[in-house]
């Protein structure tokens, strides 16, 4: 759906009237249920892909399934790359959910080379390059979250080793200092990144049942520090 | 590491959960909103749905159910039955679902795995087969396993998966509706012939069926069955526990 559609049905804000939690609309996968989840626990969210709506939300999610490089094209179609990166350096939280967490990314090799928000420092990957030949790739299905470093708030209500459900084929690398939490899948891989008010999981919190839920409710009670810890004067990582 | 799914499944036919047995006399059992809710509260890893109606009122009532089981609860759904275009597709997965289960609308138009795949992605397309022994090879049947297609069952698979089916459930006619376990050596020649996750039904009696699936094959991904749990028969919490006495992990 177009921005000039999502006008006609969006409840349209006054010019500086926050708009809540916006889903970015970019016309990538569906958004049914990741909307269906936060009316569940209570949240109202919008659903737009007007840039008057993003630019004036509280908190950005930014969904997305389907191919990297066609997704990054959408994105920056209406410019909305740009407004994203802009609100984010405004302080307003981000969650990139599966492809919209890849694309939090510096630069992805799928199919090609293709450069993502640079949000997150790292490089999207195949996994095949480091998951065993066994194993099956998309790796689909229920996997245990591991957590690094300190529990990050968006996991305030989970538990070491909470499962989260999982659909990909590429994952985030050299992203060290933003890895959140981990998985296993014959090898370690990114499963969440976070940097100052950005953060991505590559589940979908959407269909991991109770513990998705309590992520999605996490993410709208986070009330982060703009600046990246990186940027900080003198703040330990 | 990833976990054994399990996944009830739910034959949906004019707006309500039914079950046959070998395919025939099918049974009332409950409403699918309510059992949908009932399974993903209690352990249920996935949900499949295929709509056995027949008549164009039954299909609205179907995604209509659809959505107010995708708006109640938050874990996979898949959809099958009167799959036969990519608009079907569209349909269902317009309603809240995340896969599409496809079985003779396939083998009508193979060229249909292919489009969906291409415009959804492989991980969306679930290629579902009823496959009977005849002559000491395995069949395909379709049209609800009563129709002999002629197609030997591994090669028609590794074709799907070539097109871009991104999983493949295994439906035994053999066994299905018997409850003496599942069919481990069709299973074996499936997973043998593809790299895909493969799911597992017909033929679910009791839980130690489920740890000898596990135990004899690791290479399924999960397990389906629809009129055991349906009947209370297996309880999947008790049944998870008992895979992970067994050593198989199990999303608890």
């Amino acid at each position: 759906m177009g921005a000039e559609d999502m006008r006609a049905t969006a409840a349209s804000p006054a010019a500086d009237e926050p708009t809540g939690t916006v889903i970015v609309d970019y016309g990538v996968g569906n958004l049914f249920s990741l909307q269906s989840s936060f009316a569940f626990i209570g949240q109202p969210v919008t659903v737009s892909g007007d840039p008057a709506v993003i630019a004036q939300a509280d908190r950005l999610i930014l969904p997305g399934v389907g191919a990297f490089a066609d997704a990054a094209a959408k994105l920056r179609e209406n410019r909305l790359d740009a407004l994203i990166c802009q609100r984010v350096g405004a302080g307003v939280p981000l969650l990139g959910i599966c492809l919209g967490m890849q694309m939090l990314f510096d630069e992805s090799l799928e199919y090609g080379r293709h450069r993502g928000l640079s949000l997150i420092h790292g490089v999207v990957r195949p996994m095949d390059e480091v998951v065993p030949g066994e194993l099956k790739i998309p790796h689909i299905g229920w996997n245990a979250l591991h957590f690094v470093g300190e529990k990050h708030p968006i996991f305030k209500y989970c538990t070491e080793g909470d499962c989260v459900y999982f659909v990909h084929s590429y994952h985030g690398t050299d992203c060290a200092d933003s890895v959140i939490a981990t998985t296993e899948y014959g090898a370690t891989l990114t499963a969440a990144v976070a940097r100052g008010n950005v953060c991505g999981c590559q589940f979908h919190p959407e269909k991991s049942g109770r513990v998705g839920l309590s992520i999605l409710r996490a993410f709208c009670e986070w009330c982060p520090d703009a600046r990246p810890e990186d940027e900080k004067g003198g703040a330990s990582v | 590491m990833i976990t054994k799914r399990i996944i009830p499944c739910l034959d949906v036919r004019d707006g309500r959960v039914v079950k046959g047995t070998n395919f025939m006399g099918l049974r009332d059992v409950s409403s699918p909103v309510e059992l949908a809710r009932y399974y993903s509260d209690n352990g249920a890893d996935e949900l499949v749905f295929y709509d056995i109606t027949a008549s164009a009122e039954g299909r609205g009532l179907f995604t209509d159910i659809l959505t107010e089981v995708a708006r109640t609860i938050f874990i996979p759904l898949t959809v099958g039955g009167g799959i036969n275009t990519v608009e079907d597709c569209d349909r269902v997965l317009k309603c809240g679902a995340d896969k599409v289960s496809v079985n003779s609308g396939a083998i009508r138009n193979p060229e249909l795995i292919r489009q969906a795949a291409n415009r959804y992605g492989d991980q969306c397309v679930v290629l579902s087969v009823d496959i009977k022994r005849v002559d000491g090879s395995f069949r395909v049947f379709a049209k609800g396993g009563r129709e002999d297609t002629g197609m030997e069952a591994i090669a028609w698979i590794r074709r799907c998966v070539g097109m871009g089916a991104g999983e493949v459930v295994v439906n035994s006619i053999d066994t299905d509706g018997v409850k003496g376990g599942f069919d481990l050596e069709m299973l074996d020649a499936v997973c043998r012939a593809v790299r895909v996750p493969v799911i597992a039904s017909g033929g679910a009696g009791c839980t130690e069926d489920f740890v000898r699936l596990f135990r004899t094959l690791p290479a399924v991904d999960a397990g389906l069955a629809a009129s055991v749990f349906h009947f209370g028969e297996i309880r999947i919490p008790e049944l998870k526990e008992e895979l992970r006495k067994n050593s198989i992990t199990v999303r608890i």
